[in-house]
């Protein structure tokens, strides 16, 4: 069953929601300004709400299905945060109106800044990011100024490990730097010797996912920032990964000068079905001039000032003070308008708050046991090959569609097929130094029946594998559709009903 | 805690299961000085308490739902029917990521792909991808795709192009957006600090260096350019070699000549109107429309339809080499997570109100704007600038500064005034770009118009705590 779209149900003369009757007199339409036709569809209200209410039908989601993407955290999303964020004195609110008029969402995102300041150790933190690769070009921009501030003209060069996510590079290039791609270890870590060969003065610093995209600790990362450090680079943590140790160390104690945080990820606001995002960074204290803005501050009243100002906040000494916008000296300037996804700023304030400090180790600590229950019983009862699988994992493991006896098979099939026991698949050929990449992120808010569901379907799927390998070639059976063309889609480009 | 399901019988289990004695085992690689490190946080709260608190920082701010407002300047209040609500709030979309497995998320792919149709209708173009972050963004993202289609087009083999020109009248933020993104590229970027908005003076800036020119119509000052004079500057773009690029405010594409049939290369801008709340500034979302010549060196998510094995339609991401994930360090953009959710809530606001109801909406704001703008044309003392006919922005010049007229407004008619040009365009002093959408009723109008003649007697009179504001000066 195919779904038409808005334009094949549309029909002439069929309208939605009707506005009020105008109340102003008509002024003549300017000539040579006015289109003559729009080709949007016409249907009833009934139509739009059967069509989305069908098209989301067409979809897995966390509250449909167990969705382990790994590198995407897929929490299960509180639904506080969306009546957090649904208020109207948030909603309502214009990102222009005077500072007097938002005092309490300032405070909001004053408290967010403070909050994620304290959780990374950093010493400053900007909210303006709206995603992850974003608050990467805001890192990666804030270290090229930094270095040119201090002269260092011939730094270029940024280190990036070949584990790392291709935002990591594309940021690089985007910033007007080179990138220098470090090999990984037998470990599965950082090659110590391929970054000391290349720590030079022509490096900006070095970009680092800690956990990497294997999943994987940095065991010597204390070793690798001070190498960094001594060679005059600054070390850019990649927080995708902060899932595996909110909590639990705080990445500026390793020796981390700069990181983005995805709210999307660690901090359970929704995906949307790709974005809105939010991707703050936090800064050590050297770095923080270089941030974008505007940021929330505190301006202090003093005593004498005799002004019945309505919106005047106490600190704990009982002094006055109100919250203004800041732009830092050296700022690199606006990554984008406003000040962030503050929607999406609102639901971490929430969440945030809810956890507290244990609650937030107690994420760290159930993502992980999570990951390496899964990868045990993949291990021991599926014959999966799990990468670097003699190690402990964090909040993710890579497996791979390698199977024994089944050699036609690849992580694609087992990606589709796992479509018809109601799974979500996880993250397919990723990291690229992984042959059949399957990478699996649980996240903590899945119960271990859950986790043993999917276990005993990929062992199901493993053994399907080798006695009716078209079930898999074939997969998937259930879903809306069938194995869909990408190649075919690429040729024909057809982008829209036009 | 409430979001975690596994109970300690559990726990055990599973610590079992790996060969482990406790938890803290599990964080062995993490040097064991910094493990555990002491968080300085608030206590956790229930939910119940939580949405208290959020509730009170929610309540301390004066929101537009509850005030009289004339406050646009490229973030708008358009009426949201419920449907958008409703619809979005389905939490198969929301809870759902970027559809990397097309067989499974055929609702939000199909969801895109009718909102690219509807952008391209909307602005006239080939093509549309599956948003930016924001109408800045989308504006930095069509220079640099600009920069990169533009190359090929400079005479005599003299390597890329560098100039990028963009008008003084396009958004303030989105100049700034641009200049942030771009400095690492050696860029030279003129054209913002004109005094004169005139698009002559703007291509005497064009020389064969030159991209791309960016520019907005209706423009930051809420002037329209006519297709006529649009079709001109695009054709003194092209003829330099460069591409131009425009961003538009998508409700006045309800009734005003899509961009490209005058001839545009991009058009782009910020998606906020189209069924999205104020939300204080984010998220929103930045639309993206281009040339299918453009379309594989642009950047960020684009959907597009084939078929499944069964010859049944279907729909996924594609030209995904472009993409950073495949290309890395050589990809259009770092770009991945975009703005769906938002896409989502413009492509279910465009279905629902249709070729009808957008053309209704755009039209009520234009005449609600053109009665507002002549009635405060009558009031002595201020004055309409602008030559040009407008949308549903225009600036009035006051007879006192305006920071003072807003507060005024505020405090005694619970009218937010609109938005100070001042510190953008110093030489507007005293100047107030006012914004009417179909939200604002007659009488809001009126009393609008009531409270500005009643701040004009007082400026002839002296009061209005001028003198305060003359000392203030001193």
């Amino acid at each position: 069953m195919i779904e038409p779209t808005v334009y094949d149900l549309s029909s002439p003369g069929r309208h939605g929601p009707l506005l009020p009757v105008l109340d102003v007199p008509e002024a003549p339409l300017p000539d040579g300004y006015l289109r003559e036709d729009l080709l949007l569809p016409e249907l009833s209200e009934l139509d739009t709400v059967r069509h989305f209410v069908r098209l989301s039908q067409r979809n897995m989601g966390i509250d449909t299905n167990f969705y382990p993407l790994g590198s995407c955290t897929m929490k299960y999303n509180p639904k506080v945060n969306e009546k957090a964020a649904g208020l109207a004195g948030f909603t309502d609110l214009h990102p222009l109106q005077d500072a007097e008029m938002t005092q309490g969402a300032m405070q909001l995102l004053l408290e967010l800044q403070v909050y994620l300041a304290e959780i990374s150790g950093f010493d400053a933190v900007t909210l303006q990011p709206a995603a992850g690769a974003q608050g990467e070009l805001t890192g990666v921009l804030m270290m090229r100024k930094y270095q040119l501030d201090r002269g260092e003209t011939q730094r270029t060069k940024i280190l990036v490990p070949d584990s790392a996510h291709g935002t990591n590079p594309a940021t690089t290039t985007m910033s007007g730097l080179q990138v220098v791609e470090l090999p990984s270890s037998p470990r599965g870590n950082l090659d110590l010797e391929a970054l000391k060969a290349n720590l030079d003065d022509t490096v900006v610093g070095l970009m680092l996912t800690n956990p990497n995209t294997l999943g994987l600790f940095e065991e010597r990362i204390l070793e690798i920032t001070q190498l960094v450090h001594e060679a005059g680079g600054l070390v850019y943590g990649d927080g995708a990964n902060m899932n595996a140790i909110v909590g639990v160390v705080k990445p500026a104690d390793l020796g981390i000068d700069v990181m983005h945080f995805n709210l999307h990820k660690t901090f359970s606001t929704p995906h949307g079905g790709g974005g809105p995002g939010a991707g703050p960074v936090g800064v050590v204290a050297k770095l923080a001039p270089f941030l974008p803005g505007p940021v929330v501050s505190v301006e202090h009243i003093p005593d004498d000032f005799d002004d019945e100002e309505e919106h005047v906040h106490f600190d704990e000494d009982g002094d006055d003070f109100r919250l203004i916008w800041h732009m830092p000296s050296k700022s690199i300037g606006r990554v984008r308008s406003y000040y962030g996804n503050f929607g999406v700023l609102v639901r971490a304030y929430t969440y945030i708050r809810m956890h507290g400090a244990p609650g937030l180790r107690r994420i760290a600590e159930n993502a992980v046991l999570n990951a390496n229950y899964l990868k045990a019983r993949l291990q021991q009862e599926a014959s999966y090959p799990v990468a670097f699988g003699d190690r402990i994992c964090m909040h993710e493991f890579v497996a791979q569609g390698i199977l024994e006896g089944a050699p036609d098979i690849h992580t694609m099939d087992i990606a589709k097929r796992l479509m018809d026991y109601g799974f979500h698949p996880p993250t397919v050929y990723f990291p690229l130094i992984v042959r059949e990449a399957l990478m699996i992120e649980p996240t903590e808010t899945e119960s271990k029946a859950t986790l043993d569901a999917f276990a005993d379907a990929m062992i199901q799927i493993a053994r399907e594998a080798r006695e009716e390998p078209e079930l898999l070639k074939d997969a998937p059976h259930s879903a809306p559709v069938k194995r869909l063309d990408e190649v075919r889609a690429a040729r024909q480009m057809i982008l829209c009903r036009c | 805690m409430p979001f975690i399901a596994n109970t300690d019988a559990d726990r055990d289990a599973m610590l079992a299961a790996v060969g482990l004695e406790r938890i803290e085992d599990l964080f062995r690689d993490v040097p064991e000085q910094h493990r555990y490190a002491t968080l300085d946080l608030p206590e956790p709260l229930s939910e119940l308490e939580v949405l208290r608190e959020v509730s009170a920082l929610a309540d301390e701010n004066d929101h537009l739902g509850e005030l009289a407002s004339f406050l646009g300047a490229g973030a708008y209040r358009h009426f949201v029917p419920s449907v958008v609500d409703f619809l979005a709030g389905r939490s198969e979309f929301y809870s759902a990521y970027t559809p990397y497995q097309p067989e499974v998320s055929q609702g939000t792919l199909q969801a895109i792909f009718e909102y690219q149709s509807m952008v391209a209708a909307l602005t006239g173009m080939d093509a549309a991808n599956a948003s930016h972050y924001d109408g800045a963004t989308a504006t930095a993202e069509a220079v640099i795709m600009a920069l990169n289609s533009a190359t090929g087009n400079r005479p005599g083999g003299k390597g890329p192009r560098k100039r990028v020109v963009l008008s003084p009248a396009l958004n303030p933020q989105y100049r700034e957006v641009v200049h942030t993104y771009t400095q690492g590229m050696g860029l030279d970027i003129v054209g913002g600090d004109l005094i004169d908005h005139d698009f002559h003076t703007l291509l005497e800036l064009v020389d064969e260096d030159t991209a791309c020119v960016v520019v907005q119509n209706p423009d930051f000052l809420g002037q329209l350019h006519s297709a006529a004079e649009m079709q001109d500057l695009a054709d003194a773009v092209h003829a330099a070699g460069a591409l131009l690029a425009v961003s538009v405010d998508p409700i006045s594409l309800g009734m005003f000549t899509p961009p490209g049939e005058y001839g545009v290369d991009i058009v782009m801008g910020e998606g906020q109107s189209l069924g999205n709340a104020l939300n204080f500034g984010g998220p929103y979302l930045g639309f993206f429309a281009m040339r299918t010549a453009d379309v594989r060196k642009s950047a960020g998510r684009i959907a597009g339809e084939t078929v499944d094995v069964d010859g049944q339609t279907g729909y996924v991401l594609t030209l995904s080499t472009r993409e950073q994930h495949i290309r890395r360090g050589r990809a259009t953009s770092n770009i991945c997570t975009n703005q769906a959710l938002m896409a989502l809530r413009a492509c279910i606001y465009l279905a629902a109100m249709g070729k009808h109801g957008l053309r209704s909406v755009a039209e009520q704001c234009y005449h609600k704007a053109q009665y507002a703008a002549t009635r405060i044309s009558m009031i002595p003392g201020y004055q309409i600038v602008g030559e040009k006919p407008f949308f549903k922005e225009f600036v009035v010049r006051c007879p006192a500064p305006v920071h003072v007229i807003k507060d005024y407004l505020l405090m005694e008619w619970g009218i937010v005034a609109g938005y100070d040009l001042v510190d953008d365009y110093p030489e507007l002093g005293e100047c107030l770009l006012l914004c009417v959408t179909e939200m604002n009723t007659r009488q809001e109008i009126d009393d609008l118009v009531e409270a500005l003649a009643s701040v004009a007697e007082m400026v002839e009179d002296m009061e209005l705590e001028l003198v305060r504001e003359l000392e203030d000066v001193r």
